[in-house]
């Protein structure tokens, strides 16, 4: 579904990521994970078209969708869940959601989108007509993810949905993104939360330093004896 | 009742427009009155449409003042220089008054999309400068044009702006913000405000709403200066330096940001603040200025930031279908 081949992408002089290569099939779960400046984010915004390119291919469907401009991507199927949830603090949660639907004409079918979001976090509907920005950060995270829900993403990108939220929420949190991928959703999970991110992935990509180190099965990486030294805490 | 209960604030807008007119036309209300209520309601058109850039999509302008100057220029080439109006037969005047009023908002509206295409990849303060540069750039290339009078300005327009139009345009410029805040365009423009790149990330294509929102407060700015021009029947360049756009800046922030309620209070309040002082003679401006740092520092949110009268709320249907639909 998705393939980035050999992948470059540099802020001036820094090169953030060097020449990096993977896929996410259809219908799985794929993990990148790594430490802090590993490129991890960077990947996932150069994908959303929020960065450039300095060389390599990303191909979706298909598709080569190198430096087209975020709305196109995000009309083609790829949806983003941003890092540090980025809500629109000073609309309504419904607005937030709208925001999501925006490029969309169908009305019937947003309507009934925004029934199932409402679903999935019931928290949001009790909440709809308050504030973002007076959310909790594991609402405004919900939010996050239930507004990229609403642009009716093939692919969804999310990026370290787990951060600065309780164990609890995390917790949470990963069951809707497992329940979200079995309804028909691909997801390119980001994560320090590398114990988390192998525990719901189907495969997982370790990046270092702006290169792939590791690759393999989810399951095969979590019994991996680097892996576990360097990110489990094993 | 329940039919003025709907329509109350169509009602007390009609009965208001009547109350002026009536004083207007019984002479209680003197020319200078009329002419300070009349600029008040251009000066509102003005800080609305700022406030569509500034206040609603987060962007930072401050050359507003050159569209207006090039809506008045071109609206009273229309009727003064094009068609000669004044020659023409009464009932033929008006109507070429308000084409003439849409052709300054257009005009206006175009330069500020050719403007705004560079520019608003800018981001704060550098857009801010660009603004500036090109509202001053409007301004002198008018002073250059002799066919417009140059740099002696233009007269000889006929005064058709009265309170009617006046009023009319200002209560149209109220609604067309109203709407285009709550629709999916003022939507998308308020994401963008509140943070671009997770706008981005959702799919808004934020230059476009960028280019909107701006051309269509040049289009409202160009509209505001062909009644301008026709009140004041004489147009000169430099009556649309920066001072002005300074002028719409102070009356947005003091009316407050994102609030068309709050460019109504602040417009309204600030044109007619200067002129009751006049009795302080050459102590006005001073106290003018201790006035709004006062303001500032008492209620730095301005008159009436982030809040709106009643009726410009929009009270959205589908979330009356969905909590029915819930119960």
């Amino acid at each position: 579904m998705l393939e980035i081949k050999d992948l470059h992408v540099s802020y001036g002089a820094i090169k953030a990521v060097k020449g990096i290569s993977f896929e996410v099939r259809e219908g799985e779960i794929v993990t990148l994970i790594g430490a802090n400046g590993a490129g991890k984010s960077t990947t996932l915004r150069t994908i959303s078209g929020l960065e450039a390119t300095a060389g390599g291919t990303i191909t979706f469907m298909g598709q080569n969708i190198n430096n087209m401009p975020p709305h196109k991507i995000v009309e083609l199927g790829i949806s983003h869940v941003p890092e540090g949830r980025r809500v629109f603090t000073n609309l309504s949660v419904i607005d937030n959601l709208k925001l999501g639907a925006n490029l969309r004409k169908d009305k019937e079918a947003v309507k009934k989108d925004m029934k199932k979001v409402f679903e999935l976090f019931p928290i949001l509907e009790k909440r709809q007509n308050q504030l973002a920005g007076t959310l909790s950060g594991g609402e405004q995270q919900m939010l996050a993810v239930g507004r990229a829900l609403m642009t009716k993403g093939k692919l969804m990108l999310l990026d370290e949905p787990s951060m600065g939220l309780a164990p609890m929420i995390v917790e949470n949190i990963f069951e809707i993104i497992k329940e979200i991928n079995n309804e028909g959703t691909t997801i390119l999970l980001i994560e320090q939360n590398a114990y988390m991110a192998l525990s719901i992935a189907d495969r997982a990509y370790v990046l270092e330093t702006g290169n792939i180190v590791l690759e393999g099965s989810a399951s095969d990486l979590a019994e991996n004896d680097e892996i576990k030294k360097a990110y489990l805490g094993a | 009742m329940r039919l003025i209960k709907a329509n109350k604030v169509y009602i007390i807008m009609i009965l208001s427009y009547l109350l002026l007119e009536t004083l207007n036309r019984l002479g209680i209300l003197n020319s200078y009155l009329l002419q300070i209520i009349m600029l008040a309601g251009i000066n509102i058109i003005m800080t609305i449409s700022l406030n569509l850039v500034n206040g609603f999509t987060g962007q930072f302008s401050i050359g507003h003042a050159g569209f207006m100057g090039v809506g008045a220029y071109s609206s009273a080439v229309v009727t003064t220089v094009f068609f000669h109006t004044s020659s023409w037969p009464v009932y033929f005047q008006v109507p070429i008054f308000l084409v003439s009023l849409i052709v300054g908002g257009m005009v206006a509206g175009l330069i500020g999309f050719l403007i705004g295409l560079p520019s608003l990849r800018l981001k704060g303060d550098y857009l801010a400068i660009v603004t500036l540069g090109f509202g001053e750039l409007l301004r002198a290339s008018i002073r250059l044009i002799d066919y417009v009078g140059g740099p002696r300005g233009l007269a000889g327009i006929p005064k058709y702006t009265n309170l009617f139009w006046v009023f009319l345009f200002t209560i149209l410029s109220i609604y067309a913000a109203r709407n285009f805040v709550n629709s999916s365009f003022g939507r998308a423009c308020i994401s963008i405000r509140e943070n671009e790149v997770a706008s981005e990330a959702m799919g808004i294509d934020t230059t476009k709403y960028k280019i909107i929102s701006f051309t269509f407060a040049s289009f409202m700015a160009g509209v505001a200066g062909g009644l301008f021009g026709h009140l004041l029947m004489f147009l000169q360049p430099d009556t649309f330096s920066f001072l002005k756009s300074i002028d719409y800046l102070v009356f947005l922030y003091a009316g407050g940001m994102s609030s068309i309620s709050g460019s109504i209070l602040g417009a309204g309040i600030l044109t007619a603040v200067p002129e009751f002082l006049r009795f302080l003679a050459n102590w006005r401006i001073v106290i003018y200025g201790v006035l709004l740092v006062l303001l500032m520092l008492k209620q730095p949110e301005g008159f009436y930031g982030g809040k709106e009268f009643g009726f410009l709320k929009i009270v959205r249907q589908d979330k009356k279908v969905r909590t029915e639909k819930a119960s």
